[in-house]
């Protein structure tokens, strides 16, 4: 079996036997099910089979929760003592962090199949944009892949949870809207750079039905360096 | 697995945790490492597990550095404060560690049997490792820690916790287990060495200050023979000079509070037992005791350790 399999694995494991799971699936669902069918702007007011408000909607839940299962992933391996048996077993700092990063996008991916019904009931309503729709799926677990990474990397900077997670809100914050603000209030290749650097404009991009490579590319990239920084800090602060 | 332990160096700042150490041990030898808090011990350990990266100097396993080798599949390690899972049943732990060191799928299984009855863990086995005492938990630890059946078993202060009987159970388990492998265990408690180890290490502010057997350490520390001695006679002063006019002895002193008791040491290298036994013999006195003095592992290890 391969150590990232086996890390990630007993963390899925943990997350259902602690609770974790249960509260994270209940609280996303609780709050997008709401959001997406009851309050507000709801889906039956855009007056078209579009689960556009769906993501919006998720964009935002999934912002605040995945700081919060990615929070322990390091630090509390530190701060238990648990990451020196796991680094003296036949693994390395990369498999560790590849198997952590696995076990929360496998839990994302859970989360977000249970809005499976959601596309069903709209599909059967009207005539539902397909391609659009995995194009937003696709968009909100790219978006995921980044916030884990992040998430894992704050968890690798100290041996406390609640710093983690705090650190992980303190950069999403910049890549979620605050770039954003800052391109917007410039002009000319600093506004360029800054609309490049925020993670709504790509997402946005790709939930309106759009799979730019360019888009992908960006995900990708920050899912990785997220991952390499990770790896370093852990090698670094032993 | 021999492992070669080559000049090494590791320092926190300007601290020097370890400075420039090197010995050796064998396969089949069980090697205790012995000094105060903060000697460098775990730091040692922990480079030698590959947990540590080295900083100077080299560690070789069967010859080979483990600078360019992954050897952690062939080591078994007990960290000091033992972490474990404590969310995790005893069982699933094991299942989890023997996955990570490779054991193959079909061996898994049996290789759990075997540890479980090989640390005593038969009762406790489908329990969280949370709702374990100290104790059970550090016999987790060990069964992790061997679960692949390593060639190299370092152990870090491996008895901490552990009730006397526990400490006897672990203590023949480790002894059995250095018949084939290769053990380096640290620890504080002095009569664990005497009774585990086949060889001492004592270290002392990241230097080697003694390597070698507990009787050799105790002869290189002693020097000289001690005899205790009860003789009587009719008079002490008598037995006073005649005891020093002996050509092995090189003085006598009273114990004090004790009636007839002397404390002789003896020329360095000679032995004065046969001596005063044929002098009381010649002279009619009664020898009633004649005890060797040995210099006890504890004040090797404060003489060594203390500056």
């Amino acid at each position: 079996m391969n150590p990232v399999w086996i890390i990630a694995k007993r963390e899925l494991h943990s997350f259902f036997d602690s609770l974790v799971a249960y509260i994270m699936l209940i609280a996303f669902l609780g709050f997008s099910g709401f959001f997406t069918w009851l309050f507000g702007g709801d889906i039956f007011f855009v007056k078209e089979a579009s689960l556009q408000v769906f993501f919006g909607v998720a964009f935002w839940t999934l912002f605040f929760f995945i700081p919060a299962i990615t929070m322990r992933q390091i630090a509390e391996e530190r701060k238990t003592g648990t990451i020196e048996m796991l680094l003296t077993k036949s693994i390395t700092n990369r498999q560790l962090v590849l198997g952590k990063w696995l076990a929360c996008f496998l839990l994302v991916l859970i989360a977000l199949a249970f809005t499976m019904p959601y596309y069903i009931t709209v599909a059967s309503i009207g005539n539902i944009d397909h391609g659009a729709t995995i194009s937003g799926y696709v968009g909100l677990l790219l978006m995921s892949a980044v916030y884990i990474s992040v998430g894992i990397f704050a968890s690798s900077l100290t041996n406390n949870q609640i710093v983690a997670f705090l650190l992980a809100l303190l950069i999403g914050i910049f890549l979620h809207f605050l770039f954003g603000i800052i391109a917007g209030n410039t002009s000319g290749w600093i506004s360029e750079i800054f609309n490049t650097l925020s993670l709504t404009t790509h997402f946005e991009s790709i939930s309106r039905g759009v799979l730019d490579t360019k888009d992908i590319i960006y995900f990708l990239s920050i899912t990785v360096l997220g991952i390499l920084l990770s790896e370093y800090m852990i090698t670094k602060k032993k | 697995m021999d492992i070669s332990i080559d000049r090494l160096t590791k320092s926190y700042g300007y601290q020097k945790a370890v400075d420039d150490i090197s010995f050796k041990v064998k396969t089949g030898e069980i090697l205790g490492f012995l000094g105060p808090n903060g000697a460098g011990k775990t730091t040692t350990m922990k480079i030698i597990t590959g947990y540590l990266d080295i900083e100077e100097g080299d560690v070789f396993m069967n010859g080979l550095s483990i600078k360019n080798n992954n050897m952690k599949g062939k080591i078994g390690y007990l960290p000091e404060h033992n972490p474990l899972y404590l969310d995790m049943p005893v069982i699933d732990y094991l299942a989890f560690c023997a996955a990570l060191q490779k054991v193959p799928a079909d061996l898994v299984e049996e290789r759990i049997k075997q540890m479980v009855k090989l640390c005593g863990l038969d009762v406790e086995k489908h329990k969280k490792i949370g709702e374990l005492s100290k104790g059970y938990r550090q016999r987790v630890g060990l069964a992790q820690a061997m679960i692949h059946d390593p060639e190299l078993l370092i152990l870090d202060e491996p008895t901490t916790g552990l009730d006397p009987n526990q400490i006897v159970e672990i203590r023949d388990l480790i002894r059995q287990l250095g018949k084939e492998k290769t053990v380096i265990l640290s620890t504080h408690i002095l009569p664990e060495v005497e009774a585990t180890c086949d060889r001492i290490l004592i270290i002392n502010r990241g230097k080697i200050v003694a390597d070698g057997t507990a009787d050799t350490l105790r002869k290189q520390a002693q020097g000289q023979q001690v005899l205790q001695v009860k003789i009587e006679a009719p008079s002490k002063d008598q037995v006073f000079h005649a005891l020093h006019a002996l050509p092995s002895v090189s003085s006598v002193d009273f114990l004090e509070g004790e009636e007839a008791k002397y404390e002789i040491q003896s020329v360095s290298e000679m032995q004065s037992n046969q001596a005063i036994f044929k002098m009381c013999c010649e002279k009619g006195w009664i020898l009633t005791e004649m005890v060797p003095l040995e210099t006890k592992l504890e004040d090797i290890f404060r003489e060594l350790t203390m500056n």
